[in-house]
């Protein structure tokens, strides 16, 4: 991934932001020119609560490019109070232990490189909360 | 609007094609359509593809056919739409002709996955998802279908051995078909005992990597009978999108572009879900199965397993699907599943189909669709008499 591409997203990356409609009150993500729900453009910065529940998983075994080193590891869609969903990696967690409805909040962590001379790519992704404790 | 005929089919067997290139699958398929009627010209070529770009360092597919078909200068472009460009190649050749552009095109989908290895194929179809919200944290095309696979199983509690059950009836109707690419039965021990892809789904509910070419030929109906004895007519064609990343959708379980482009089908066929004779579904993975055949309304939502159970599947069921052994059995060459399942049927209403023929079948069904239906193409064919 060149750069600049990675560059433009950081707002979702690392800082999680996503769009409030300000006509409709939904959230948006990932952010687009137009609210999927009621069609305005109107929108203030929403971020996206620390902590959600999972509610689906998979445990890839087979990667794509890029993700060779760290296979297996756990995709899953996250849930957030107000009916937010996500997708993101899950982390930091034993695959023996996943469940659906687990707890489990923002952690920042390396995603993949782009091969021996490109950018380390850097983005949130969601950890069990029991084992922050 | 012009009413719309397809008044012949090609395919090549969905393989491996070690030996075969792009432009010898394409036109395998183009001389076995074209040699079976009588047709004094092809006014344009539309070619689904999906994967040409990443795997088979070549664009400009629709240029690359017409030169080795010698039809250079007709107009030849190839439709991109993930694993839906087939479907979406025969929309486009719908409008062409009914329209009144032009009166005889060729429509076809190619696809060359073997030219990519390994992960470079699972990357490359993993496209059809949105690269920057799920491929970029890992996930993967059948990871996709595996989060949906365990909501589903979550929610509605069907065993995951509905799901083996419903491969099995495919690779059992994909055994008697000659172009299938698995052409052999197994059994529920050979899913379940099958590798771990992405948990929850295993290596025998995904449909093979393999390539392969299907073309069909469209005309307007009112001349069909000139170029040849036999043909269907496209009586219903519908489209329709969903949000790219799954996660954004307020129901995870609910496929609804097949929904939306179904109703427009059976709207523009006059008919419904009970008037359709066999249906080709786009079963990419099992789970993919039940929500399409819930989506097109042949089974209510979250009881896929109890129609396949009392039969309704089968060859000789109220809905046979997948004659031809579906995406699971005959094979998914991406970008040219969509024209495989219209040929498909084709051939079913002209009882051409062999020893998978279904007796008396005059309206089919083809569901065709991207990535986790982020774009869908429901195309509805009629037996002309």
């Amino acid at each position: 991934m060149s750069v600049p591409r990675y560059w433009r997203n950081i707002p979702q990356r690392v800082r999680m932001e996503a769009l409030k409609c300000k006509s409709c009150g939904k959230i948006i993500y990932p952010p687009r020119a137009k609210c999927i729900y009621c069609g305005k453009n109107d929108f203030e910065c929403y971020t996206i609560p620390e902590k959600g529940r999972l509610i689906s998983f998979s445990i890839i075994r087979h990667p794509p490019i890029g993700f060779e080193h760290t296979t297996p590891y756990v995709v899953g869609i996250i849930e957030f109070e107000n009916g937010l969903r996500i997708s993101s990696q899950i982390t930091d967690v034993d695959i023996n232990e996943l469940k659906i409805g687990m707890e489990v909040e923002q952690v920042f962590r390396k995603v993949s490189e782009d091969g021996k001379s490109g950018i380390i790519q850097y983005a949130i992704k969601f950890r069990p909360i029991f084992q922050n404790i | 609007m012009r009413r719309v005929a397809i008044i012949s089919y090609g395919m090549t067997k969905v393989d491996r094609h070690w030996n075969k290139s792009i432009k010898d699958l394409f036109s395998e398929a183009t001389l076995k359509a074209i040699n079976k009627v009588n047709i004094p010209k092809v006014d344009a070529i539309f070619v689904g593809n999906m994967c040409a770009s990443d795997l088979c360092d070549q664009n400009n597919i629709g240029t690359v056919v017409a030169d080795h078909l010698g039809m250079i200068p007709i107009p030849s472009y190839r439709i991109e739409a993930a694993c839906g460009s087939g479907g979406a190649a025969i929309l486009s050749g719908f409008m062409a002709v009914s329209s009144g552009l032009f009166d005889i095109v060729v429509v076809g989908g190619v696809e060359k996955l073997t030219d990519g290895v390994g992960k470079k194929a699972t990357f490359s179809l993993g496209k059809a998802a949105d690269f920057e919200y799920e491929l970029f944290y890992g996930i993967t095309f059948a990871s996709l279908n595996a989060l949906i696979m365990r909501r589903y199983m979550e929610v509605y509690k069907v065993p995951r051995e509905a799901f083996a059950d419903f491969a099995v009836l495919m690779h059992r109707n994909g055994a008697k078909n000659p172009y299938a690419q698995l052409q052999f039965e197994i059994n529920r021990e050979t899913v379940l005992k099958s590798e771990d892809i992405a948990d929850p789904i295993k290596l025998y509910d995904c449909a093979p990597i393999g390539d392969g070419a299907a073309v069909v030929i469209l005309c307007p109906l009112e001349d069909a009978s000139r170029y040849s004895d036999s043909f269907v007519e496209i009586a219903g064609i519908g489209s329709a999108t969903d949000t790219i990343d799954i996660a954004s959708r307020e129901d995870l379980l609910l496929l609804k572009s097949i929904l939306i482009a179904a109703n427009n089908a059976y709207k523009m066929a006059k008919v419904s879900p009970s008037d359709i004779d066999l249906a080709e579904i786009h079963d990419a993975f099992t789970i993919d199965a039940a929500l399409s055949l819930e989506a097109l309304g042949f089974s209510k939502r979250g009881e896929f397993d109890k129609l396949l159970y009392d039969g309704a599947f089968e060859p000789d069921g109220l809905i046979p699907v997948n004659l031809s052994g579906g995406l699971k059995s005959r094979g998914h060459p991406v970008g040219a599943t969509g024209v495989y399942q219209i040929a498909e049927i084709t051939m079913q209403l002209l009882g051409e189909a062999g020893k998978n023929q279904l007796k008396n079948a005059e309206i089919g069904l083809a569901q065709n669709m991207a990535g986790v239906a982020s774009n869908s193409y429901v195309t509805i064919l009629k037996r002309c008499r």
